[in-house]
């Protein structure tokens, strides 16, 4: 929806602010979130009809009919753009409106593959009389295409369709821009999981980071190791998720050009595991001792630390895992953690201390778990994945192979800086979190902060830059489960979409961003999205929900 | 399996059957562990628990009126309450059709609850008020559990307890069987007014959002809603007198206002669940969206000689704007059936006044020299004056009492500002005004983390003063502004961090342990959300029957 739709109160009446931009011709402009690089419309526009409205595929498309991607989306953005006409009410005009048709043309049929981080998703959109030509080299850039041509179409306050013409060119600046939900604090209905894909196809997110697992509940249900959830989940049964629940998910996300990037965070983060593993015999294998035992002067304490990394059969362990991960999880990345490891346990282990002095790490805590993690990456290795982890395993100058990716989610703009400064100058890929901590909430219009942040404002050459391949939104799962996710995320996360995927120049404007972000969140309530306000005002659909 | 049925049920007083993923639970947040209490919230004032218990089985339980009591089937006011309670705890029928043909009902049942309205006049027809008892004492023994209250107040509150508070043991045998321990709990609430103030100016509220908190606060044993129904952004309230208010006035004059059907159907629901409604219409300030559609109410301001084209607060100087007033005030007093109006009076600005000419000409002719606190209090006054005439008490924001207009003797000064609210309390109360507390209870404040500790640490007799200054104390109210609030967050963002206040506000004074409350909390927050609220969590774990509204 465009400006008609907006809340700004300060406004004598409706048609005044619609007139105001009608003159301007500035509906489309101010209707696409986040901003395409370029953009040129005019006033000139045109009517949709419900009834007379089609989406083709272009003669010379390798992507034909029966491409699924496609056709799935064809009929999802049908009722984006005509809410009224797909739930049956609103008006049906039998009028002379001339039919539209948009053409949509791609230059590869991947519509059976699986979206992945070099997948081009630039697309062309031009809407002329009668009919937008979507030009895209891939289908992933095709759907992007579809979400801008979506917002581009307004409604009038008595019903009527429009679209302006409109000339787009558009790419994302960063290609891995990510949401990172924590299923693991609190358990996420799959519902939940799903709805928030579908908000992150509408502000161009192309990876969801499910961090699945961690100390509080191990949800995730394993074929080869199923006392992991049995034990470790909140609930065995209710608060899992199947290898068909999982198969939804990914599916879901390759339908809206989402990878799911799976985080099975180790050595420490791991308590859950160690219900699974620690307490009872599997007859399955012979490991029972993944969590370090931790002692109180001589004798176990009966409490346990991060993975052992000093017994062969942990090791063994992670790679049966890990393979099962990889079939699982068709993204070529795996996410391999490696944070905040707690050292203490690891010290009050007499088997530990033997270990490191046999390996020659004399004192040095950081050399055994860089000895771990080394292990751990060379697993995903052998499993031909990419591995991404937390920037600590960097900070602790562990060797790693170089197309490892850092993750950094540590601190304020001076140190980020700093970090991406040191991990880009190794030569390593970093991918940037630290600002979009989304979880830490506070009182007024924080989403500022999010637009704002210059993610390649630091210290570094040309080729430095290159390897900032994006940035990630995280909300980590201590005060948030199905009861206030969504207006949590939104439409706060879509503040770090636009600066993810658009021009820094042509966005640095926050007050300018304001009001179409505005605009955006109320399109995203008319969606059924419960993103929350940014300020005082109000939407032409108010969420309908409690 | 069986054991895990419900995180309720596993962590009452059945020992050694608790989730084994929360007892051994490590870290150095906030651990869970049962409380001997329960999930009981707010605690009662006195509670007794047994370990005796009682199965419990929806096809023979049933909620009767005691033979004896004032109250009866023509009582619509309770029996509505029973059917709800009963699907709160037994679900909807249809739900459970095994067990009405598995099982009929055995001796170890309990099998009714009854209710007993004992004071002659059960006020069922009648509406809460700020003097209503809420007084209610429950037994729970063999075979009948009996609830007694004076009136039919107390007796909604204790309603709530016969589910879940009393503690469920896991069904061992009969999966969809719930049992209560034996009990008695004699309960009144520590302050009369427990308040939640929504705003529905700053962002419209569907009326669902607005009843299911209502809703919500019945839980929490709230009993006042404190609607702070129009403000500068826009008024929603649809005036018969003046319809233009509205039309002008609304963020749209169709879907964004309420009805003289709407208040009626949320005063209603309010009554049903033994909760006052109280309408805020706050003036001289925060009156922009008036002016829209009435004409000459506010205040022209000047840029220099000339009416600069914006307007300021209400116009104090003109006779059109006190007959305004009478006639609105009138209708306000005829749709809000509550003893008591909120007449705002917060945060005057006056640039405005100042600017204006014949205000200036006013105030030399008022003797008000440049003292424009003065020009305020001759408004209020005026105003006051006019609320008297309708038979209505009211409720002012703290700055009238700060500058000194003239007060009825019930008047109740509601103290709002941050830093130095003690100080407030004592003043005001020293004047001899009651007054109830929101300034530690702002709750559109959020911050990160656990902030409900905050606002259940909070002590509402801690201010200077003697013993009858404080009882003029009569209670407090939790402040959910609307500027960062709408329907879609509304709910996750008030509850269960107002819950916090609902205990401090009910419970005895000496109910302060911080770790007894999250255990309660916890459960009491899963139940909200078992009951189809999203209440937010308070730290990472799990409810067995997660929202599902999403």
């Amino acid at each position: 929806m465009s400006v008609v739709t907006s809340g700004r109160y300060t406004f004598p009446s409706y048609n005044l602010v619609f007139f105001i931009f009608l003159q301007l011709g500035l509906h489309s402009v101010e209707g696409v979130w986040p901003l395409p690089q370029s953009i040129t419309s005019s006033p000139e526009r045109y009517p949709l009809n419900p009834q007379a409205f089609y989406f083709t595929y272009g003669s010379q498309s390798a992507a034909q009919e029966g491409c699924s991607v496609l056709d799935e989306a064809f009929k999802r953005y049908f009722s984006l753009i005509f809410p009224d006409y797909s739930s049956g009410y609103g008006f049906l005009r039998f009028s002379v409106d001339k039919p539209f048709t948009v053409q949509v043309s791609v230059g590869r049929d991947d519509c059976d593959s699986y979206p992945d981080e070099d997948s081009s998703e630039q697309y062309t959109l031009s809407v002329s009389a009668g009919q937008a030509s979507l030009k895209a080299e891939t289908v992933w850039g095709a759907l992007r295409g579809l979400e801008t041509f979506s917002q581009l179409v307004y409604q009038e306050d008595f019903g009527s369709y429009y679209v302006n013409k409109t000339e787009i060119k558009d790419f994302p600046r960063f290609q891995f821009r990510g949401i990172l939900l924590d299923t693991s604090r609190h358990y996420l209905p799959v519902q939940a999981i799903l709805k928030t894909l579908d908000a992150m196809a509408f502000s161009k997110f192309n990876v969801f980071h499910w961090h699945i697992v961690d100390d509080p509940s191990f949800p995730y249900q394993s074929r080869t190791f199923p006392d992991l959830s049995a034990k470790g989940a909140f609930h065995p049964m209710t608060h899992i998720y199947t290898q068909s629940d999982v198969g939804r998910v990914i599916s879901f996300a390759r339908m809206r050009g989402i990878r799911v990037l799976p985080e099975f965070d180790s050595p420490g983060h791991t308590q859950s595991w160690g219900k699974g593993k620690n307490s009872v015999k599997l007859p399955t294998s012979s490991q029972s001792d993944l969590l370090t035992p931790c002692y109180s002067g001589s004798s176990p304490s009966g409490t346990f630390g991060p993975v052992n990394p000093i017994l062969p059969s942990t090791y063994k362990f992670m790679a049966t895992l890990f393979k099962e991960v990889s079939s699982v999880f068709p993204d070529s990345y795996i996410h391999l953690g490696g944070d905040e490891v707690n050292f203490s346990c690891w010290k009050s282990n007499p088997d530990v201390r033997a270990f490191m002095l046999k390996m020659g790490f004399g004192a040095d805590f950081t050399k055994l778990e860089a000895y771990y993690m080394e292990n751990i990456v060379n697993i995903t290795v052998a499993l031909n994945r990419t591995s991404i982890v937390w920037q600590d395993v960097f900070d602790y100058h562990e060797r790693i192979p170089k197309d490892t990716v850092l993750h950094i989610w540590k601190g304020l703009p001076a140190s980020y800086a700093a970090e991406l400064s040191a991990i880009t100058k190794a030569g390593y890929r970093v991918l940037l979190a630290a600002p979009w901590y989304i979880n830490h909430i506070s009182y007024g219009q924080d989403w500022r902060n999010y637009y704002t942040v210059q993610p390649l404002n630091f210290s570094g050459t040309e080729e430095q830059k290159k390897l900032v391949i994006g940035g990630e939104v995280c909300m980590w799962g201590e005060y948030v489960d199905a009861t206030n996710l969504t207006p949590r995320l939104w439409p706060r996360a879509s503040a770090a979409a636009e600066r993810l995927w658009s021009d820094e120049k042509q966005t640095s404007d926050v007050d300018k961003a304001f009001p179409r972000l505005q605009d955006f969140r109320c399109e995203l309530l008319r969606r059924g999205i419960q993103a929350e306000p940014l300020f005082v005002g109000h939407c032409k659909h108010e969420y309908q929900g409690v | 399996m069986l054991k895990f049925v419900s995180l309720l049920l596993a962590l009452s007083f059945c020992q050694g059957l608790q989730h084994n993923n929360i007892d051994d639970y490590v870290e150095a947040e906030p651990v869970f562990e049962a409380s001997k209490y329960g999930s009981l919230w707010p605690l009662p004032q006195k509670v007794q628990i047994s370990e005796v218990s009682f199965k419990l089985t929806s096809s023979s339980f049933r909620i009767v009126d005691a033979k004896a009591s004032s109250a009866g089937p023509s009582c619509s006011l309770l029996q509505s309450a029973y059917r709800r309670y009963y699907e709160y705890m037994f679900g909807s029928a249809k739900k459970q059709w095994w067990s009405k043909n598995n099982r009929r009902s055995d001796p170890s049942d309990l099998s009714e609850l009854q209710v007993w309205i004992t004071s002659p006049d059960s006020e069922c027809d009648g509406y809460p008020s700020v003097t209503s008892d809420e007084s209610y004492e429950l037994t729970v023994n063999q075979p009948v559990a009996v609830l007694k209250a004076p009136k039919v107040w107390g007796a909604l509150h204790g309603r709530i307890y016969t589910r879940f508070e009393l503690n469920f043991c896991p069904p061992t045998l009969h999966l969809f069987q719930k049992s209560i321990n034996a009990a008695i709990i004699n309960d009144f609430p520590r302050f009369q007014h427990r308040g939640i103030l929504l705003d529905s100016s700053r962002h419209f509220l569907p009326i669902k959002v607005i009843l299911a908190n209502l809703e919500t606060m019945a839980m929490n044993k709230f009993n006042v809603f404190h609607w702070h129904i129009v403000d500068d952004q826009s008024f929603p309230y649809l005036s018969r007198t003046f319809p233009q208010l509205s039309e002008q006035g609304a963020y749209h004059p169709y879907t964004h206002v309420y009805t003289p059907a709407d208040v009626k159907m949320v005063i209603e629901f309010a009554r049903l669940r033994g909760i006052r409604v109280i309408p805020e219409f706050d003036t001289p300030g925060h009156t922009q969206s008036w002016g829209k559609g009435q004409k000459d109410l506010l205040t022209p301001c000047y840029s220099g000689s000339k009416p600069s084209g914006s307007f300021g607060p209400v116009n104090p100087i003109l006779n059109t704007t006190y007959d305004f007033m009478a006639q609105f005030f009138t209708e306000i007093s005829t749709v809000f059936p509550d003893g008591y109006v909120h007449l705002g009076g917060d945060e005057v600005d006056f640039t405005c006044w100042k600017s204006n000419p014949d205000i200036q000409k006013f105030m030399e002719q008022q003797h008000f020299g440049d003292d424009y606190r003065k020009l305020e209090s001759f408004y209020i006054q005026k105003l006051l004056d006019i609320v008297t005439s309708t038979k209505k008490g009211y409720l002012i924001w703290q700055e009238v009492f700060d500058n000194g207009v003239k007060l009825k003797p019930d008047t109740v000064v509601h103290v709002w500002i941050g830093g130095g609210s003690d100080k407030e309390m004592s003043s005001v109360t020293a004047a001899g005004y009651t007054t109830i507390l929101s300034a530690p209870w702002y709750l559109d404040y959020i911050s990160y983390g656990q902030d409900w500790q905050k606002y259940y640490k909070v002590e509402p007799l801690n201010f200077e003063g003697t013993d009858e200054q404080k009882k003029l104390v009569i209670g407090g109210e939790a402040c959910l502004w609307g500027e960062y609030v709408d329907a879609t967050n509304l709910t996750p963002r008030l509850w269960p961090r107002a819950s916090a206040v609902a205990e401090r506000l009910w419970s005895a004074k000496d109910v302060t342990d911080i770790g007894d409350a999250f255990n309660r909390l916890s459960l009491h927050r899963c139940r909200m959300v078992e009951r189809g609220i999203p209440a937010e969590p308070l730290f990472s774990s799990y409810c067995p029957h997660e929202y599902k509204g999403v």
